[in-house]
């Protein structure tokens, strides 16, 4: 019963650091409009940061300043903000696939860094000792799970409702109105490109404190954490919820980590273990059907509210019209 | 600085370049950049490869052509590869990307592709596992022609094959009546249909030349370095920036923007070290991207 109640915590904790990025990508993505598919890329950024600022001295590489933990969030939303936001400006006047193109490599060169710059980022082998919240009750792990559920459920209920208050403040709404019609908008005197790059900038920031979070939570972290398979989960999540609300991002995200959990207990309990890495491919192989069967039947999600308009006017109605003109 | 890496970086430059074709034809006319481009090339070499090891259980074990690594087997090999992977392309076009297509949101194709890029990947790693394999393990001696750069039969052999598929690739968008109906509707997709040109049959050209040159750009990889499921995934930046670089639907700029990364890289990889050899696509995408976004041939986005 302890156990459970344990598992229960732990498994909540962490379907909630994946709702935080899911509310990050659906303010970029659900609100905006702006795909980024490098999403690991800024959470690494932030567990990175995080990590350098509040572990204790290394002399293997650079930093360990030994902050305080809160002062590694702090600095984890700064830096993942600005890398969103020089992203953001490279291409944002640009057509929309321009940004998935860049987010892209932004995500592979992190990865890089991650896995190169040793004095910066300890390699391959990552960085441990990160200090944990509640570290000291580590011994009683039922309290020390639920200890942990509480700071992190707190984060996602205060980014939450912060982002509720932002989309229908008038910012939230230019964005929209931006989404909707961006000709209209434009006429009307908002610059596309400045709300744009200040909605990407925030969305890094919550994905780069997403990251902060969970290396915390973990104490260690390494590159193999901030693969592409990461930014697909957090797709599918999104999706599944319902891009454009941040109630669907958050259930979509406990959904899909509950399916994605579910199904790779049950693929380490029935197959061999020598098949388990096939095992795991196919699930991945699955997830990806997945996200394209709902995108072709139910796009809107769960909770969706995105516009079922397009978005690049003429050329993209004379693309959609191929099928019929035989 | 040797002199070698020039060679490196034509042969990685020709890998690129035969991919960024499909890329730079799928963003100018289905308009939506593939992310599954990759994995189609991956797909089309592990095909060859099955091929190979079917001809090799029918017909026993078949000598190389003389200074050759690989002999009939593999050129035949290649050709079904190419028919396999174009219809891959036709399929995936067929179920996924033309439904979507119809919903008018370029930006959801492109998600499309991402999530079949993800499924077709985990499932040749599910079907061959993530374990390296090779078309052949023989090593080839590398010759000597000047200035310290050394080739091999097998790269001369690979960079005459690229130079005659990207003159027939060109020839055919500029001298034949579809090449140039596909021009028309990359320039403008309205006119074109007034017009009457063929719709279903320009999307079809795309995918089996994107789809074609994929294949053969991932046999290359095999030939020259291993086969992995990864293989294709790993080249999506460079192709991406060699289209972006040589200007959006220009063929000889996807080439050219191909030779120019993969110089790029063989270069850095002699300066500054094998490990950063991924972010020199990265930076030269940036740059581009900051200094001069419609390419080397493209025309400004009006």
């Amino acid at each position: 019963m302890m156990d459970l109640l344990g598992y229960g915590a732990f498994f909540l904790t962490t379907a909630l650091m994946f709702s935080l990025i899911t509310l990050g990508l659906n303010l970029q993505w659900g609100l905006t409009g702006l795909f980024n598919v490098g999403l690991a890329g800024f959470v690494a950024i932030g567990a990175y940061t995080s990590a350098l600022l509040t572990t204790p001295e290394d002399a293997a590489r650079l930093g360990g300043f030994g902050l305080p933990i809160v002062i590694g969030w702090l600095g984890a939303m700064i830096v993942g903000g600005i890398a969103a936001a020089i992203t953001g400006m490279a291409t944002l006047r640009l057509r929309s696939d321009y940004l998935a193109i860049t987010t892209f490599g932004v995500a592979v060169v992190v990865q890089l860094v991650a896995l190169n710059a040793q004095r910066l980022t300890g390699g391959p082998f990552g960085i441990g000792f990160i200090p944990r919240p509640f570290g000291g009750l580590a011994e009683t792990p039922l309290l020390f799970n639920l200890s942990n559920l509480a700071v992190v459920s707190a984060v996602t209920l205060i980014v939450y409702l912060a982002l509720e208050h932002l989309s229908r403040s008038p910012w939230g709404r230019v964005l929209r109105a931006l989404r909707e019609d961006e000709r209209a908008a434009i006429s009307l005197g908002k610059s596309a490109r400045f709300y744009r790059v200040q909605a990407f900038a925030v969305g890094g920031a919550i994905m780069a404190l997403a990251g902060a979070l969970q290396a915390h939570f973990i104490g260690f972290i390494a590159p193999d954490n901030y693969l592409p398979i990461l930014t697909f989960q957090v797709w599918v999540m999104l999706i599944v919820g319902g891009s454009g609300s941040n109630k669907g991002a958050i259930i979509g995200s406990i959904l899909v980590w509950a399916i994605w959990a579910g199904s790779g207990a049950a693929t380490s309990a029935l197959v061999p273990p020598e098949q388990q890495a096939r095992a795991a491919a196919l699930q991945i192989a699955a997830i990806g059907v997945m996200l394209c069967i709902i995108l072709l039947v139910r796009p809107g999600g769960l909770f969706g509210d995105m516009p079922r308009r397009p978005r690049f006017g003429k050329a993209a109605k004379a693309v959609a019209g191929e099928s019929t003109a035989k | 600085m040797n002199l070698q890496f020039v060679v490196d970086g034509l042969l990685t430059g020709s890998m690129i370049g035969l991919g960024a074709i499909g890329v730079t034809l799928t963003y100018s006319i289905l308009r939506f950049s593939n992310f599954a481009h990759g994995d189609f090339m991956a797909w089309g070499t592990y095909a060859t490869l099955a091929v190979v090891s079917a001809i090799g259980a029918m017909f026993g074990k078949i000598a190389p052509i003389a200074p050759l690594s690989f002999g009939w087997p593999l050129i035949v090999a290649v050709i079904v590869g190419m028919a396999f992977t174009a219809l891959l392309a036709l399929l995936l076009d067929k179920v996924l990307f033309s439904r979507l297509r119809t919903q008018g949101q370029a930006i959801i194709v492109v998600m499309a592709s991402f999530g079949a890029s993800m499924a077709l990947r985990s499932l040749l790693e599910f079907i061959f596992t993530s374990r390296p394999t090779y078309f052949s393990r023989a090593i080839q001696i590398a010759m000597p022609v000047g200035w310290g750069i050394r080739i091999t039969p097998d790269q001369i052999a690979l960079l005459l094959v690229t130079a005659v598929l990207v003159l027939g690739v060109h020839l055919l968008m500029t001298r034949t009546q579809a090449g140039r109906s596909m021009q028309a509707f990359s320039q403008n997709a309205a006119l074109a249909r007034i017009v009457g040109i063929d719709v279903a049959m320009i999307v079809r050209m795309t995918w089996i030349i994107g789809g074609a040159l994929a294949c053969v750009a991932g046999v290359m990889i095999g030939i020259l370095v291993q086969i992995r499921p990864f293989m294709g995934f790993d080249m999506l930046l460079p192709m991406f920036a060699a289209a972006i670089l040589g200007g959006i639907g220009s063929i000889p700029g996807a080439v050219l923007g191909g030779l120019i990364i993969g110089l790029a890289e063989a270069g850095a990889v002699q300066l500054i070290g094998a490990e950063w050899r991924a972010a020199v696509s990265f930076v030269i995408l940036m740059a581009v991207l900051f200094v001069r976004p419609f390419g080397i041939f493209g025309v400004r986005e009006r």
